[in-house]
């Protein structure tokens, strides 16, 4: 219990020492939440009265992969690199309480991005609706899902690859899944594509859960799931500690 | 120091290991007792790390068998780690982190640690608080990871090159620290491609090339063993050796450029007829060693016979990198 403590704590402290973590976690998603609530340039899909609305359910969901995917991947892929993780394997430590504490310091973060995107959100007016507690096993089959695919690419790529991928990949699941720019203004093909990715899909039932008149999200659910459990068995199955 | 009945802390038997096609391994055996500092000494590439991360665990070996304290380091990895202390030729600390944090880290994982600010002083880092590993020196990150290697109080230390690149203070430093190991009961494996560094340090000097055995024994021993009936001197190169020869009536080689040796005993007589030699040519006399020799002409004189004997395996090896 105390190793697992000590290294949930040393990963925190790690993670909150790196400026581009900051960035990456906190400060992206919360640009994109005030900038495009006050400056009308994104379109909105219709029968949403304030702009925040939408945008704040898609935030979180932006805040999610940016946390579980990007930083965790990045962060382990450098770990991995400079043989952290090959010494940690020589300590009575082990892989499951490695994996634990990965999943506290995930876990701990996203409860403070989320405390700060929900504050600014209300601050924005945001005027929540829908089911908000549904929005707590979404946001943890999400960081299951973009968790999986972070540890995936971080256990197998190397170092640079890995922190080119992760930032290549944010991009495109922003751009396809619906955070930001509602599927409603993508052509038909490439709408589909995003709700089939992890990112869409939890971008939809984020919308469902927070925004009245979203509507139901009954298969996003499921696509939501089944990247929650595939991306963690891919990883568990191909990543190599060295 | 050692008492006769205690047991081999580490037991490598007829240990290979493959990679692909390459054997980097070939039919190792050696011991290592606690409280004794065994030396793995041998050149770049010659099997020193592919044998170390096996009894460590990192991998499996492809033939023989390994024990250390009793374990086979895969199947009884939980049981084994939580008596080794490990220090890897680089890297294993997150780059952000600072000593105190790391020491304090791995502390954790142990369940009768050291004090880490002990250790800190020990190793000469209580000074730097504030400092990550990335702004570390490369003498400071090794004097850390030796720390983090002891934290545990360790009764087997795999330390991997612990000196290599590092400013001859810090070598001091570490050399003492490893010592002081040997003193605790601590059995100490490591590696080093330097000769000094073994004869110094070690116990026990185990040379290998290309994944075998060359010699084994205590740094005495092997100079005894290979001591021949010479005079070795080093002198400017390029001299005159038959000359030489005929005046002091002996056979005199220049075995590498500047390194010559007289196959005699070294009699006063013979050491006087040399140095007069050379006072009448007006040559300097770099040094003169009579009879023993140093370990770094017994190892030498190994790994260039294996590699006369297998000139072909050693230059596909030399070219391909460590793994």
């Amino acid at each position: 219990m105390k190793a697992l403590l000590a290294q949930t704590r040393s990963e925190l402290m790690l993670s909150l020492r790196n400026g581009e973590q900051l960035l990456v976690n906190i400060a992206i998603p919360l640009l994109l939440l005030v900038f495009f609530s006050a400056v009308k340039v994104l379109p909105i899909p219709t029968g949403v009265d304030k702009r925040v609305d939408f945008l704040a359910p898609g935030v979180i969901a932006l805040a999610v992969m940016s946390n579980a995917m990007v930083a965790l991947a990045i962060g382990t892929g450098f770990e991995r690199h400079y043989k952290v993780l090959k010494r940690l394997g020589a300590t009575p430590l082990g892989r499951g309480r490695w994996m634990l504490a990965k999943i506290g310091m995930v876990k701990v973060l996203l409860i403070v991005q989320i405390a700060l995107i929900v504050g600014a959100a209300f601050a924005l007016g945001w005027n929540p609706g829908g089911t908000p507690w549904l929005a707590i096993p979404a946001v943890v089959l999400g960081a299951f899902a973009f968790g999986g695919i972070g540890l995936l690419m971080a256990g197998t790529l190397r170092g640079t690859v890995t922190l080119a991928l992760a930032n290549g990949l944010y991009l495109l699941l922003l751009l396809l899944g619906g955070m930001i720019i509602p599927f409603s203004e993508m052509p038909g093909f490439l709408g589909s594509i995003g709700k089939m990715l992890p990112s869409g899909a939890l971008s939809q039932v984020l919308q469902s859960c927070l925004r009245s008149g979203a509507g139901s999200a009954g298969s996003a659910w499921i696509v939501l799931a089944v990247w929650a459990v595939l991306a963690p068995l891919a990883a568990v199955k191909f990543f190599r500690w060295e | 120091m050692v008492s006769p009945e205690s047991q081999p802390a580490i037991e490598v038997t007829d240990l290979t290991i493959r990679y692909g096609d390459r054997i980097a391994v070939n039919g190792l055996s050696f011991t290592a007792m606690p409280g004794q500092i065994t030396a793995l000494l041998g050149p770049n590439g010659a099997g020193k790390t592919s044998t170390v991360e096996t009894l460590e665990g990192y991998r499996r070996p492809t033939a023989g068998s390994v024990r250390v304290l009793g374990l086979d380091p895969v199947a009884d990895h939980r049981r084994l780690v939580a008596r080794i202390g490990v220090m890897l030729q680089s890297g294993g600390v997150a780059t952000g982190m600072r000593p105190a944090e790391a020491l304090r880290l791995f502390a954790s994982y142990y369940d009768d640690p050291i004090n880490p600010d002990e250790l800190l002083e020990l190793v000469g880092l209580a000074d730097h608080r504030s400092s990550t590993w990335r702004s570390m020196s490369g003498g400071e990150q090794q004097r850390l990871s030796l720390a983090l290697a002891l934290v545990g109080r360790p009764d087997v230390a795999f330390l991997d090159e612990p000196t290599a690149g590092i400013d001859p203070a810090g070598r001091q430093l570490i050399r003492r620290v490893i010592a002081d190991l040997r003193d605790r009961g601590v059995a100490v494996l490591l590696t080093t491609h330097d000769l000094e560094e073994a004869e110094k340090l070690a116990d026990h000097v185990v040379i290998i090339d290309n994944g075998v055995v060359l010699a084994d024994g205590t740094p005495t021993e092997l100079m005894r063993a290979s001591q021949g009936d010479d005079v070795r001197f080093g002198a400017p190169s390029g001299l005159d050796v038959s000359s030489l020869g005929q005046r002091i009536g002996a056979v005199v080689t220049e075995a590498s450029p500047g390194e010559y040796v007289v196959a005699s005993a070294a009699t006063p007589a013979m050491v006087a007829a040399i140095t007069a030699w050379l006072a009448d040519m007006d040559l300097p006399l770099a040094d003169l060693r009579a009879g023993r020799q140093r370990l770094e002409d017994v190892f030498l004189r190994l790994t260039a016979d294996a590699d006369a004997r297998a000139p072909e395996p050693t230059t596909t090896r030399r070219r391909r990198s460590r793994r």
